[in-house]
């Protein structure tokens, strides 16, 4: 899938909080890009900048410089070139946690719902949007249980299925194996994979588990903010 | 989706056991303004009882609610005869106490004449006071009943009638007796000192005189100008209805208007604090939520819809809990608990104004929160 079309492209990004003293550089001069169908995996030591660039790449965080341009749309370059970024995020970006970060008040079905709703889809077009997932995704049958009630490797697929639900084209996932064992965490890496190829999507993720490393197309290292391999 | 509601259904038991002791508190809250109004009511209660236009009172006193009156009994004919009044009646104001029942019964009793101003307005159950002597017409608060018997000073009275809400500004239940049989109570002693007075070879002596004659004027004729011609003879003064009620308010239960007033302000104002910090709280416990919420794209208004949302239905809740407390607890109260639908609506509009500062308080803090927080831990 090298050859799919560029949704990430990141031209000389910079990040860095701080001044004078104080400053830390997050980011030094990243180049990334990733296309669609492509699984990769953000690598490196803590505070070597990952995160940060997950976030950047999420509309989270302002570079301090660069370009950034996703699905083919410049969003940043030296400012945001979009005013309503969370629009951005609900229509173009799936986020996938560590801690699948489900709404506790909501049902499975409703977690994925709400993501629906949000960007203004119909009920019933919605609601059969939302089973097709949860089906797919082998968790159809826990739609009506709320997340206290899920176990991990279910409230995680529900977390997947809700990053997917608006069929957005990147996904951000964070440490989204952490929580399982090895067994249930090749699964969620291959279930990845394959929503990825079929929806067209790239996925981006921050991972320090050494046994889903065999699940990426490439693996990005980053050392003190840089790009130490690709 | 409203996700207000899912959220409330998810924590229903803590939301609604949240709402009963907000509920609990506007209980206290609404009591206070019904003891307030209650107060005011029941010290205006005996001034408008007789319908008076004009009360004439012993010149230099402030009427006889306010401090001791005492006119000649002939003063009623005097009143009665001046241009403009349409009827006058005398009557007599006195505190005593009673035994009933095996328990002592602190009454307020009002001396009237059967046929002339000064009268309970309406009864409730019975009759009014037929006879000259020995029957009396009470308020229900008193616990007697029609047919009854009670002892008031050397006599024994019939209990004929009932009426509601004839109290003092003290809150003593009022009982109606003649204003002959009044005047003998205030003046005749029991027998056991009168033997002792009449072995001394005391002679009683019935004073003639009365607190107030009120009188009730001729349509189209001038109030002022009566209280003025009256006010001509020096040993009377005359107060208007609108001055006597200005007075009782004014000056009898002016300190403990003011006292329930100033309590009442703390009351509100803790009651809004109060209010502020469970909702600021509510917002806290989900900022992690909010987060997630900011990151997946929900949009300003959905995340402050969820906040305000669930304080009006807590401040609305709240208020519906405590009305129906007190309406159903305010006849136990030993004075009267009296509840405008105005005073109650005020209340509504103040829970309402708080609720929303208070969601702003949350609004505020919620707008901050970073949706990357809802990244990594």
């Amino acid at each position: 899938m090298a050859d799919g079309e560029i949704l990430i492209d990141v031209k000389g990004v910079a990040k860095h909080f701080g001044e004078g003293e104080t400053r830390v550089d997050a980011l030094r001069d990243v180049d990334l890009q990733v296309r669609a169908g492509e699984v990769i995996a953000l690598l490196g030591p803590s505070g070597s900048g990952k995160t940060t660039l997950l976030n950047v790449i999420g509309c989270i965080l302002a570079p301090s410089a660069g370009k950034v341009t996703l699905d083919g749309e410049t969003v940043f370059e030296g400012q945001w070139l979009r005013r309503d970024l969370r629009r951005l995020r609900l229509d173009k970006i799936g986020f996938i946690f560590q801690t699948h970060n489900l709404l506790p008040f909501l049902t499975a079905e409703e977690n994925v719902a709400v993501v629906l709703d949000l960007a203004g889809w119909s009920v019933e077009k919605g609601r059969a949007r939302v089973r097709e997932l949860l089906d797919y995704l082998e968790v159809g049958r826990r739609a009506a249980a709320k997340p206290a009630l899920l176990s991990g490797g279910e409230a995680q697929r529900v977390a997947i299925a809700r990053a997917l639900a608006n069929r957005p084209r990147i996904i951000l996932a964070d440490e989204p194996t952490a929580a399982l064992d090895g067994k249930r965490a090749g699964l969620v890496m291959d279930l990845l994979r394959k929503l990825a190829v079929e929806q067209e999507a790239c996925i981006v993720t921050v991972t320090h588990d050494e046994k889903i490393f065999d699940r990426f197309d490439r693996l990005i290292h980053l050392r003190d903010g840089r790009l130490a391999d690709a | 989706m409203n996700l207000a509601l899912k959220d409330i259904r998810h924590g229903l038991f803590r939301f609604v056991l949240t709402c009963f002791g907000l509920g609990l508190l506007m209980t206290v809250v609404l009591s206070m303004i019904g003891i307030y109004n209650g107060l005011v009511a029941d010290a205006l209660a005996v001034v408008k009882a007789p319908a008076a236009d004009v009360w004439v009172v012993e010149s230099g006193t402030q009427g006889p609610f306010a401090e001791a009156s005492n006119i000649p009994l002939t003063t009623r004919d005097a009143v009665a005869r001046m241009p403009g009044v349409a009827e006058a009646g005398a009557i007599n104001f006195q505190n005593i106490e009673a035994a009933h029942a095996g328990a002592s019964l602190r009454l307020y009793v009002i001396g009237y004449e059967p046929g002339h101003p000064g009268g309970p307005q309406r009864i409730a159950e019975g009759r009014g006071i037929g006879t000259s002597h020995f029957e009396l017409v009470a308020d229900r608060k008193t616990g007697l009943l029609t047919g009854e018997t009670i002892r008031l000073g050397r006599n024994r009275f019939t209990v004929v009638g009932l009426v509601e809400g004839a109290m003092n500004a003290g809150g003593d239940p009022a009982v109606y007796i003649t204003l002959s049989d009044a005047m003998a109570l205030q003046t005749e002693l029991d027998p056991a000192a009168q033997r002792v007075q009449a072995a001394r070879g005391a002679v009683s002596v019935k004073s003639a005189s009365v607190a107030a004659v009120i009188a009730r004027v001729a349509p189209g004729a001038d109030v002022e100008l009566l209280t003025a011609t009256v006010r001509q003879w020096k040993h009377l003064a005359a107060l208007t209805q609108a001055e006597q009620e200005d007075i009782l308010v004014s000056s009898v239960v002016d300190l403990a208007r003011r006292q329930i007033g100033l309590f009442l302000g703390i009351l509100l104002s803790v009651s809004a604090v109060v209010i502020a910090l469970i909702i600021y709280t509510m917002t806290m416990e989900k900022l992690k939520q909010i987060a997630t919420l900011k990151l997946i794209g929900a949009p300003d208004r959905t995340i402050i819809g969820l906040i305000v949302q669930q304080a009006l239905i807590l401040g609305a809740s709240g208020w519906g809990i405590g009305l129906v407390l007190i309406l159903t607890v305010k006849d136990y109260f030993p004075r009267r608990v009296v509840l405008e639908p105005f005073n109650v609506m005020v209340l509504a509009g103040i829970i309402f104004a708080v609720c929303i500062a208070a969601s702003g308080l949350g609004v505020r803090a919620a707008m901050k929160v970073d949706p990357a927080t809802a990244l990594g831990s």
